[in-house]
């Protein structure tokens, strides 16, 4: 069944799109991840310009982590006073992200900082993914024991000012990190159209020493708040948000996650991580064949005003 | 004295001048008429014909030896600003390098013939007369000028490929069809991806290489339904736009963690 894009300007299959948005929604279940990362890529392997993937991409994270938010509030893992710090970096950065997605479009350059931003985040965090994973699942064959990694010393992290008690979380954190995180993040999601998931809860984790038991509920709720805000600027001040298109990619996303969330639980971490991993650096490598194969034609055009 | 004389020989001269020039335009007369002034463009359209149907009314101060009749058929859509880009090898990379701006170009643009450019006027008619694609003009800024450049020049020519493959220009020289020797049909393409607008239809009658007479016709294109509903809400209220799509998004993600609730 053909459908006609109103946004993005092209005719799609809606079975295929409904297709994508469940297949993410099941890898983004499995792993306990917003999807973004994939989505918008495949979005764009599809035919859709990366402008438009990226800010319809915004609002379907946004479905996507509310119903995860709201199950996690369910069971008292947020931390309200954490996402509020969070928060206070995360909307200046999705702000800065929007403004920078408009001035890179304007020079004609936003599809090459898409593509040049995935290849270089997607190598790294997918690399770091596989290689933890690998290592992992070597430990566990060889019978060592695997470290619990709660010990090392952040030294200068704990040593900021500005400290403030995380009741819920149990920790005492100066909330510079935590912002600067937060306008890392909302910077990150606005420009490349993901939730940045996948890379705050390691960050938060490790860096911030948050416990499991709040991390990603907490980081869902930076990321509901920032797509949210990103869909209402990217409709305000590119008018790239295109409704239909997000509403198959929700409709698609929110069922494959629960099937997804099933089929994660029957799988061990270690081999999880790696499988993300290998996703991950999957997606990256094609960003990168893209950048360096010579296109099809050097030529492109865009229309930049009104009809007069 | 002589001033005045000669003043008066140029008073005629420009008289008759305009006499025999307007002599020469009411010679011939075209009539035409488009299948549809609107064409409605509905979300499953495929794209359709429009048929321009016209006839060249000859009168008494036609001169009696005038037999072949040319017609060239330009319709030109909204205008708009464009900008073409060319990638370019940077560090190994393919990157958007150089580009043109061209201004206040036609969005769709055909232009038919009943027979080869060459064999109805000379290139310097074709050129003021902006017949065929290579001559049509193309506004560019050069610098602080526009201009409009030679019709091979690379971005030219890449802009008039790329719109080409679209099917919004398109140029045909055995497009037009003379029923009888006065009579005459043309069917205008509009494919799926036509901009909404006005689209001008100008009708040229040549004959024995130079131009007769012209005229002037247009049609409307106007999309309905619900995805040009969403488009034009999209450019239109930006804000109400993103605040529904918003939304539709929390509505999405509440009513999965309802219909999906495990605990």
């Amino acid at each position: 069944m053909q459908l006609y894009l109103p946004i993005a300007d092209i005719p799609v299959n809606v079975f295929l799109i409904l297709a994508m948005g469940a297949a993410v929604g099941f890898v983004s279940g499995m792993f306990g991840i917003g999807g973004g990362f994939l989505m918008t890529p495949l979005l764009i392997f599809v035919g859709i310009t990366p402008a438009v993937a990226v800010a319809s991409v915004a609002s379907h994270i946004a479905a996507s982590s509310f119903s995860g938010a709201l199950s996690y509030w369910r069971k008292r893992a947020i931390d309200p006073a954490l996402a509020m710090v969070l928060l206070s970096g995360g909307v200046v950065g999705t702000a800065l992200g929007v403004w920078m997605f408009t001035v890179l479009r304007g020079l004609g350059q936003l599809d090459l900082m898409i593509a040049l931003s995935y290849l270089v985040l997607l190598s790294t965090v997918g690399g770091l993914m596989f290689w933890e994973g690998l290592r992992a699942i070597l430990r566990v064959r060889r019978g060592v024991a695997v470290p619990l990694r709660r010990s090392g010393s952040h030294g200068w992290i704990h040593g900021l000012p500005l400290k403030m008690r995380f009741k819920r979380s149990k920790i005492y954190l100066s909330v510079i990190p935590v912002m600067v995180v937060g306008l890392v993040i909302g910077f990150i999601g606005a420009v490349m159209g993901i939730g940045g998931g996948f890379i705050l809860v390691p960050i938060m984790i490790y860096l911030l020493r948050v416990p499991t038991s709040t991390v990603i509920g907490t980081s869902m709720v930076l990321t509901l708040v920032t797509m949210i805000i990103a869909t209402m600027l990217h409709a305000l001040t590119n008018h790239l948000v295109d409704a239909v298109l997000a509403l198959i990619l929700m409709a698609g996303g929110v069922t494959g996650a629960q099937f997804g969330a099933r089929a994660g639980q029957k799988i061990r971490g270690e081999h999880l991580r790696l499988l993300l991993g290998l996703l991950i650096l999957a997606v990256g490598i094609r960003f990168a064949v893209e950048l360096v194969i010579k296109p099809e034609d050097l030529f492109t055009i865009r229309e930049t005003g009104g009809a007069g | 004295m002589m001033r005045r004389v000669s003043l008066f020989a140029v008073g005629c001269a420009l008289a008759s001048g305009v006499l025999l020039g307007g002599q020469a335009a009411r010679a011939e007369r075209l009539i035409v008429s488009v299948s549809n002034h609107r064409v409605t463009v509905t979300p499953n359209y495929a794209g359709e014909e429009l048929v321009l149907f016209g006839s060249v009314e000859k009168d008494d101060k036609t001169p009696s030896n005038r037999g072949n009749y040319d017609l060239v058929v330009t319709v030109s859509g909204p205008r708009a600003d464009m900008v073409t880009r060319r990638k370019e090898r940077r560090f190994g990379i393919w990157v958007n390098n150089d580009y043109r701006q061209f201004l206040k170009v036609p969005t769709y643009l055909a232009i038919f013939s009943n027979r080869p450019f060459e064999a109805i006027a000379p290139p310097e008619v074709q050129r003021r007369q902006q017949v065929g694609l290579k001559n049509v003009l193309l506004t560019q800024r050069v610098g602080p000028d526009y201009a409009d450049v030679v019709p091979d020049d690379a971005f030219r020519s890449a802009f008039v490929r790329l719109r080409s493959e679209h099917g919004l220009y398109r140029e045909a020289t055995a497009a037009v069809t003379f029923l009888t020797p006065t009579l005459f049909r043309t069917g205008i393409p509009l494919p799926a991806e036509v901009p909404i607008g006005t689209y001008g239809v100008d009708i040229k009658l040549f004959a024995d290489g130079a131009l007769v007479t012209r005229t002037e016709t247009a049609f409307e294109i106007v999309k309905v339904g619900f995805e040009q509903f969403v488009a034009t809400t999209a450019h239109q209220n930006g804000f109400a736009y993103g605040l529904v799509t918003a939304f539709m998004a929390l509505m999405t993600g509440w009513m999965a963690s309802v219909v999906f609730r495990k605990d």
